[in-house]
């Protein structure tokens, strides 16, 4: 049997941060498992930039991005295992693997950081009626065809979805040749990122239409076209605007689902607004000594947030391989108020915070002009004037552990007020 | 020449082709698609009815008398997974109530084992989440699901090991009659047989108008389903019909044979025999009926929505015998609900009409019923899985991450007889993309292990059809 202080399952962006970071904080035994061919995960097929603008000042492409990890994972001597996946995890903290060389493996580890990912929504899962014929992907699947294999999926393309992925796309595959024709956005607002509206479609003449859903996809072998009608408030379509748009393939962005198979199958427990495990200020999990991070527990629209989530997660695990992780104490649970639709961490142990604690969040619509208020047991500790808040563009917040420390708080709340009120 | 030649390569062509391979005949099955199983077997309920559904009397009624318990040895040859459910018809009132007694009177006329009125109570008792609305049932213990398509294709498998040929892509463009037997044009090619056994579904009357006149029509009638992840697997553990009203059958819910949580049909006559879309208002109607099974049905965990054509007969019944005007010519045509639970039946049948044609057909001495077990590894326990990746580093390489599946399962399930060649075939047989995720991760690696096995291209790789091309080509970079 293996045997490891702290095992990373999955070694992108959220793995590495957080391997580097508990090598850091003074654990020198640590595993990180990958179960594709190399590290960095997605990144790897995000040749577009704007990656680390917050971490590093700078703007790099993915693949640079991952690098910038990887070489420094590979300096400071941190074991990694590729092309290996694991099967399961128990609560004990044993962790069964399988690759070609080493076969099947069981390793005990003393603690273990979730970093999975997520994967996209598909046709299926949102339910396009139609024909099934191919040409039909997940705007990740194409970009990892084109970016990463050097294949294109198709000619005259249609993308369903204006979350990033989506709109990345549609520039990728309008730079290599194909004509993208249009975007369609269920909601009234895109759930992408507004750099990459303009980058994307604007700079391109690629319209991006708002309130409108593919309805019917047509096509016996190959998508010869898609239905797009306008949806009313309720998200339905409505009659007399469907417009029929030849196409062969089609691109969906309709969302990113936390992996969590791992963790639902050895009973961590789920938050299930974000679909991923609740955690503490530490980014523990349920279960003790389990830590997760990244869009495993929530999906981020930067790296940057997902480096910084994941090193907070890296080094709490080393603090408990330490024990001195400081768990005594009452728990602080944050509750999303009016405008808010989740706060990871989900709870909050104030005495083991080092100063700050972060605190990541979406809210549920656009906003303009908006106040965001941080109450402690109802009491306004913090108010801060917010011009745009969009669901696509995540939000985070500090709150000072003094300010956790002095009263018996039960609950921080995080609400929207009008500018005013 | 062949001595048979079975056209269509669905379920029941593939258990004809199958029964067929015992004898020492020449055997061929011809299919115009690219892959067994790729119509109305593929896209169906997948259960294996008691039999108390058919009119007394009819071939329907016998055959599915007769073919339910054969499934067990068969599916206990091939390796195929079959699961002994039970279903049960529920009633919501005293008028459904009144059917669900007909149907047991039904099903004690055509002899049905071991059925039972239940109440409301007894029928909780099986069912935890039965609606609140459900006042009594009728229990039939023998009812089963099974995977119709895994089926078709470890016959065809099994059939091919024992000395038949089968030829994908090869669609039957005309029937002459010739000499002792027929020469089926197949596009450019025609192959000579001296009997011919039509298995050909929705275009089976298509088939035997090449040679005679028109004995019947085949009607396609569609039905809707929606496929749900392994998470609401559990939430029904039989196999669950609604009682008949005037409006029709209803929906069902049963649980598939791999865990998911299967809804539907509908029934639609159409005229297409090509078009298995799915059509938003069937889908949501088909939510709305199950309701009155169970309402803890999590519609937002559906993988996916599909069609299939029901090949409806214009006589009604089954139609298995000799064409009127064409001698060693079979019709096995209008094989509807409850065709897979009757197949092996109706092979048997079939089988029987063959001999009275040619008169006694000898057995071979060395048939192997059974085919290479396959292998699921995530089936096996640590140690086997430890000594297969030791004996075959291809099984310690996942692939399919919903679904754990190995390389080593997808080159199996390419390289066996009436083997896969479409990404659509390889997740029919080893279940990659049949998972959360649809073949989003798995569908890349997929296609270059069907390019490596296959020595093909990787943008020859097609998802289904011949022509349904993945790849459009390559990109500026890997131009240059």
């Amino acid at each position: 049997m293996l045997a490891y202080d702290i095992v990373v399952i999955g070694g992108g962006p959220a793995g590495l941060a957080a391997a580097i970071e508990a090598k850091k904080n003074g654990v020198d035994s640590i595993l990180v498992i990958e179960r594709d061919r190399e590290l960095g995960g997605i990144l790897q097929q995000c040749i577009h930039n704007g990656f680390g603008l917050h971490i590093f000042k700078e703007e790099l492409t993915g693949p640079e991005y991952a690098e910038k990890f990887i070489v420094e994972l590979q300096k400071l001597g941190i074991e990694y295992k590729l092309d290996t996946m694991v099967l399961n995890i128990r609560e004990d903290r044993l962790v069964n693997a399988i690759n070609t060389e080493d076969g099947f493996m069981i390793i005990k580890a003393r603690a273990i950081v979730l970093a999975m990912g997520c994967r996209e929504r598909t046709r299926g899962a949102i339910n396009i009626s139609g024909t099934r014929p191919a040409g039909v992907f997940t705007a990740g699947t194409a970009q990892r065809f084109v970016n990463m294999e050097g294949y294109m999926v198709g000619k005259k393309v249609v993308i369903l979805g204006s979350g990033d992925i989506g709109l990345i796309m549609a520039r990728r595959m309008t730079l290599e040749g194909a004509k993208v024709l249009a975007v369609a956005e269920l909601m009234p607002f895109s759930g992408g990122l507004t750099r990459n509206i303009v980058q994307c479609l604007d700079d391109y003449d690629i319209p991006l239409l708002l309130s409108h859903t593919v309805i019917e996809i047509k096509g016996k072998d190959r998508v010869e076209g898609v239905v797009i009608a306008k949806v009313d408030e309720n998200k339905r379509p409505i009659k007399g605007t469907e417009k029929y748009y030849e196409c062969d393939t089609l691109l969906l962005s309709v969302g990113l689902i936390p992996e969590n198979e791992i963790s639902e199958n050895v009973g961590i427990k789920m938050d299930p607004i974000t679909s991923g495990p609740v955690v503490n200020e530490a980014m523990e999990t349920s279960i003790e000594g389990i830590f997760a991070c990244g869009n495993v527990v929530h999906v981020h629209d930067l790296v940057d947030f997902v480096t910084e989530e994941s090193r907070r997660a890296g080094k709490n695990a080393a603090k408990y391989i330490k024990n001195q992780i400081q768990s005594e104490g009452s728990i602080t649970e944050t509750k999303p108020g009016k405008g808010i639709s989740y706060i990871v961490p989900q709870k909050v142990r104030p005495e083991n915070i080092d100063k700050t604690l972060d605190l990541f969040m979406r809210v549920d619509n656009v906003y303009h002009n908006m106040n965001m208020v941080i109450s402690i047991d109802g009491k306004e500790i913090k108010r801060m004037k917010k011009r745009h808040l969009a669901p696509g563009e995540m939000e985070a917040v500090k709150i000072k552990k003094e300010d956790l420390m002095d009263s018996k708080h039960a609950e921080i709340t995080i609400s929207l007020v009008e500018e005013g009120a | 020449m062949y001595d048979v030649a079975v056209i269509g390569a669905g379920i029941i062509g593939a258990f004809i082709v199958r029964e067929l391979s015992r004898y020492d005949l020449n055997i061929v099955l011809i299919e115009k698609d690219t892959d067994i199983a790729n119509g109305t077997t593929k896209a169906n309920s997948a259960i294996i009815h008691a039999g108390y559904d058919a009119k007394p009397g009819t071939l329907k009624a016998k055959l599915n008398l007769k073919g339910n318990p054969m499934f067990d040895k068969v599916c206990q040859e091939l390796d195929v997974p079959l699961k002994r459910i039970g279903s049960l018809v529920i009633a919501t009132n005293e008028e459904e109530m009144e059917s669900v007694k007909e149907l047991y009177k039904r099903g004690i006329e055509n002899g049905i084992p071991d059925i039972k009125i239940l109440d409301g109570e007894e029928v909780r008792e099986k069912e935890e989440n039965i609606s609140e609305e459900v006042i009594g049932a009728l229990y039939a213990p023998t009812a089963a699901i099974v995977s119709p398509w895994e089926l078709a294709v470890a016959l065809a498998e099994n059939a091919a090991d024992n000395g038949a040929k089968i030829r994908l892509e090869s669609k039957v463009t005309d029937i002459e009659k010739i000499e002792d037997g027929y020469r089926l044009s197949l596009g450019s090619e025609a192959i000579d047989t001296k009997y011919v056994i039509n298995c050909a579904g929705v275009y089976a009357a298509e088939i035997n108008e090449m040679v005679s006149s028109k004995d019947f029509e085949i009607y396609p009638r569609r039905g809707q389903y929606n496929i749900l992840d392994k998470s609401a697997g559990n939430i029904i553990k039989h196999v669950i019909f609604q009682a008949p009203t005037k409006l029709g059958k209803g929906t069902l819910v049963t649980p598939t044979v791999h865990g998911n949580l299967l809804v539907g049909p509908d029934a639609e006559d159409i005229d297409d025999k090509e078009d298995t879309a799915t059509t938003s208002d069937r889908i949501h109607m088909i939510r709305q009926v199950s309701k009155k099974i169970t309402t803890k049905i999590p519609f937002y965990t559906t993988i996916t929505s599909f069609s299939g054509l029901r090949a409806r007969p214009s006589t009604e019944d089954f139609i298995i015998e000799e064409a009127s005007q064409a001698k060693g010519f079979i019709n096995v045509a209008g094989i509807e609900s409850p065709g897979l639970s009757a197949a092996p039946a109706i092979a048997e049948y079939t089988i029987d009409i063959l001999k009275e044609i040619i008169g006694n057909l000898e057995e071979k001495q060395d048939f192997n019923p059974t085919r290479r077990p396959v292998i699921r590894f995530m089936e096996l326990d640590d140690e086997k899985k430890s000594e297969l990746i030791k004996k075959d580093s291809r099984y310690g390489r996942i692939i399919c991450r919903c679904e754990n599946i190995t390389e080593g399962e997808i080159v199996d399930a390419i390289n066996r007889h009436g083997g896969a060649r479409t990404v659509d075939a390889v997740k029919r047989r080893a279940r990659p993309g049949m998972g959360r995720c649809q073949g989003g991760f798995c569908g890349p690696r997929v296609m270059e292990i069907l390019a490596r096995e296959l020595g093909k291209d990787i943008k020859e790789i097609v998802k289904d059809s011949s022509d349904s091309y993945i790849l459009t080509g390559e990109t500026k970079q890997n131009q240059a």
